[in-house]
């Protein structure tokens, strides 16, 4: 018995003491890993962190030295950012960056959807043409479309509206957004849309019943990526927009450098945190979608 | 009344590619019609365009006397089962199985007794309200099946339903879908099927007749007895029965089918139906059909391997360098197949000659062999 229970005893604690080893190992090497992880990411960070940080200095610290913490912390930056130089508050122009965005996503949403949809399940004249162009579109630099766009525009009376910003999104103007969404159908089966058929769905059903809620996943991202293109968009307001009462917040920052002879960083700085507060809620807030969406396609057996 | 006739039924893609050639086929009221074939012969496209999912190239479609080549899928009277089960992933069971009734706006009570009926007789009631992707392979294909059977249809269209089952489940799937036909004849419905499959079991045990196709041709079509017993031809021959058919080439002479330094006397019966015109020909012999003999006439084989299946044993033989298979009871093995050498008798009266040149089954009505 003790002969056979001796060498048994002895491979265990050779056993135990191997995998000790491994679980340290395994410990240096998370640490290692995540430390280097969280190195690199604090230095990406760091602006962003800084910003935070320096929308609560006083005006004078800010430039004082590349720390974050602020020596003695102030909200006024925001208070008096938030009544800016104007007869109007920020919250007059956070409004107007709202009602801007607002019909542009849904305008965006619909629109692609639908041109989405004709191109990549139906067959009809020049199709291979229009998508060509659609892809042409999106090649395009923006730059080159800014005069006749501006012209056009200015011809229908529409200057110093919304209606340039809304219009042509409305009409499936972003090519991107159709091209995304173009292949995320051709990835989808077509099974369900001819199930959808042989139940009696005309095009449109089958587009609102069958395809709209498996798109999902891609439409989150569409209105996602609209919404923060917009909120950051700059040279779209600043060429159509003259009216400081319609000024949406990416224009109303601007205003706080141009109308000021000494800039009042701090008030800039706080406002720009407040600018970049809804992306991020809305962007941490819809992560969620981007996860679930995908694996919500056709189930296969 | 929903009879089917598939007339010159053609269909081309891109102008130059024509991959249904041509077909004719009439299927009666309440039958149970298969079209099965291998991967390609076009038996998908051909119900896809009876489902009208596909265009008609040419030919006509006629369901129950009218003609719906124009007609849109929903209004043929059909419903189908596709291969993947095209369930709609956001909907949960119910509103899957009652999709179709609220696009066509029907009542709300009525709608609610149509579900709650059509899952008791599929025992789906406890799934009601699951989504698609907590179902199993077998629950979803009921689902499927109910999505088609709510709509209590003129005919049944399946596109391969079972083959991303596994084995047992398509086998008890395979014998809920006949009794469900059966059980609607007997209630008086009746509703035509045509079941797609590209798996002859399936296509032997469930249909009252069976459409063979190859390459867009029709090859046969005849009841499972039919085309077991008397295949039109050669692809057929090959095509339906495990295992397959053994197809041997040789020639046909003075009544006796000679292949390399071997004769076999093909019976008089067989002999008289054929010309006497010598050619060459392919004799056709079931595997089931096969005798372990220790003397008399018979074809000479060596053995080279065997496959014990229980109450059978199938024999794999060499004969003049070609394979012959055979399947004998397990106590003939074990009396005649030990040795080396087997003796191999085949039952005159199911022997098939087949035409080498164009694949005809020249022993069934009596033919000649082209020379």
């Amino acid at each position: 018995m003790t002969d056979l229970t001796l060498p048994k005893t002895a491979a265990r604690s050779s056993d135990e003491a191997a995998a000790a080893k491994r679980a340290r190992m395994d410990l240096i090497s998370a640490v290692v890993r995540y430390s280097l992880l969280f190195g690199v990411g604090f230095l990406m960070l760091y602006p962003l962190i800084w910003l935070v940080g320096a929308s609560f200095k006083t005006n004078s610290e800010i430039f004082a030295g590349a720390g974050f913490l602020p020596e003695s912390p102030t909200v006024e930056g925001y208070v008096q950012g938030w009544q800016t130089s104007t007869p109007y508050t920020f919250g007059r122009f956070f409004w107007n960056s709202f009602l801007i965005i607002l019909p542009k996503v849904i305008g965006t949403a619909i629109s692609c959807t639908m041109v989405a949809y004709a191109f990549a399940r139906f067959e009809f004249p020049l199709k291979k043409v229009l998508f060509g162009s659609v892809i042409a579109v999106l090649l395009l630099p923006n730059v080159v479309t800014r005069i006749p766009q501006y012209i056009l525009f200015r011809d229908l009376g529409w200057l110093d509206s919304f209606l340039p910003l809304w219009v042509p999104s409305a009409l499936a103007g972003d090519a991107f957004f159709v091209f995304m969404l173009v292949q995320f159908l051709r990835s989808l089966p077509t099974d369900m849309e001819e199930a959808a058929r042989v139940d009696g769905a005309n095009s449109l059903q089958t587009l609102i019943f069958i395809v709209v809620p498996m798109l999902g996943p891609a439409l989150v991202s569409v209105c996602l990526f609209q919404f923060m293109w917009t909120m950051n968009d700059f040279l779209g307001p600043l060429i159509y927009i003259s009216s400081v009462d319609k000024y949406p917040v990416s224009l109303a920052l601007k205003l706080s450098i141009d109308t000021t002879e000494a800039f009042e960083w701090n008030r800039i700085l706080a406002m720009s945190v407040l600018t970049i507060t809804p992306a991020l809620v809305v962007f941490f807030a819809a992560q969620r979608y981007f996860i679930e969406g995908i694996s919500a396609g056709g189930r296969k057996g | 009344m929903a009879q089917v006739q598939l007339k010159n039924l053609e269909k081309v893609y891109n102008k130059t590619n024509k991959v249904v050639h041509g077909i004719d086929l009439d299927i009666k009221d309440g039958e149970f019609m298969v079209l099965v074939g291998p991967s390609g012969c076009a038996k998908s496209t051909t119900l896809r365009m009876v489902a009208g999912l596909e265009e008609i190239t040419a030919g006509d479609v006629i369901i129950g006397g009218e003609r719906v080549n124009d007609l849109s899928p929903s209004k043929r009277q059909i419903a189908m089962v596709f291969q993947n089960y095209a369930l709609y992933p956001h909907m949960k069971v119910r509103g899957n199985l009652s999709f179709g009734l609220r696009i066509a706006g029907r009542p709300k009570a009525e709608i609610a007794a149509a579900v709650d009926k059509v899952a008791e007789i599929l025992e789906i009631e406890p799934l009601l309200d699951r989504l698609p992707k907590q179902l199993s392979g077998g629950q979803a294909q009921r689902v499927a099946l109910g999505r088609a059977l709510i709509k209590n249809p003129g005919v049944f269209l399946f596109d391969e339903p079972l083959s991303n089952l596994d084995a047992k489940l398509r086998a008890s799937m395979r014998v809920r879908i006949t009794d469900l036909h059966r059980q609607l004849k007997a209630e008086g419905s009746s509703p035509t099927v045509i079941y797609v499959t590209h798996d002859q079991t399936e296509a032997m045990t469930m249909g009252d007749r069976i459409c063979v196709m190859q390459a867009g041709h029709i090859m046969q079509v005849a009841t499972p007895k039919e085309l077991y017993n008397a295949p039109a031809n050669l692809f057929v021959a090959g095509f339906i029965g495990t295992p397959e058919m053994n197809l041997v080439e040789g020639a046909m002479e003075g009544g006796e089918f000679i292949m390399g330094s071997q004769r076999l006397a093909l019976g008089s019966d067989l002999a008289s139906r054929l010309s006497s015109q010598p050619g060459n020909a392919v004799l056709g012999i079931r595997p089931q059909q096969f005798s372990l003999v220790s003397e008399g006439p018979a074809l000479q084989a060596k053995l080279v391997n065997a496959e014990f299946m229980g109450h059978e044993v199938y024999m794999h033989a060499d004969c003049e360098g070609r394979r012959l298979v055979s399947v004998v009871g397990a106590a003939e093995f074990e009396a005649r197949g030990q040795s080396d050498v087997i003796r191999l008798r085949p039952d005159p009266k199911t022997l098939h000659v087949f035409d080498k040149s164009d694949g005809r089954n020249v022993s069934l009505h009596g033919g000649s062999i082209a020379a």
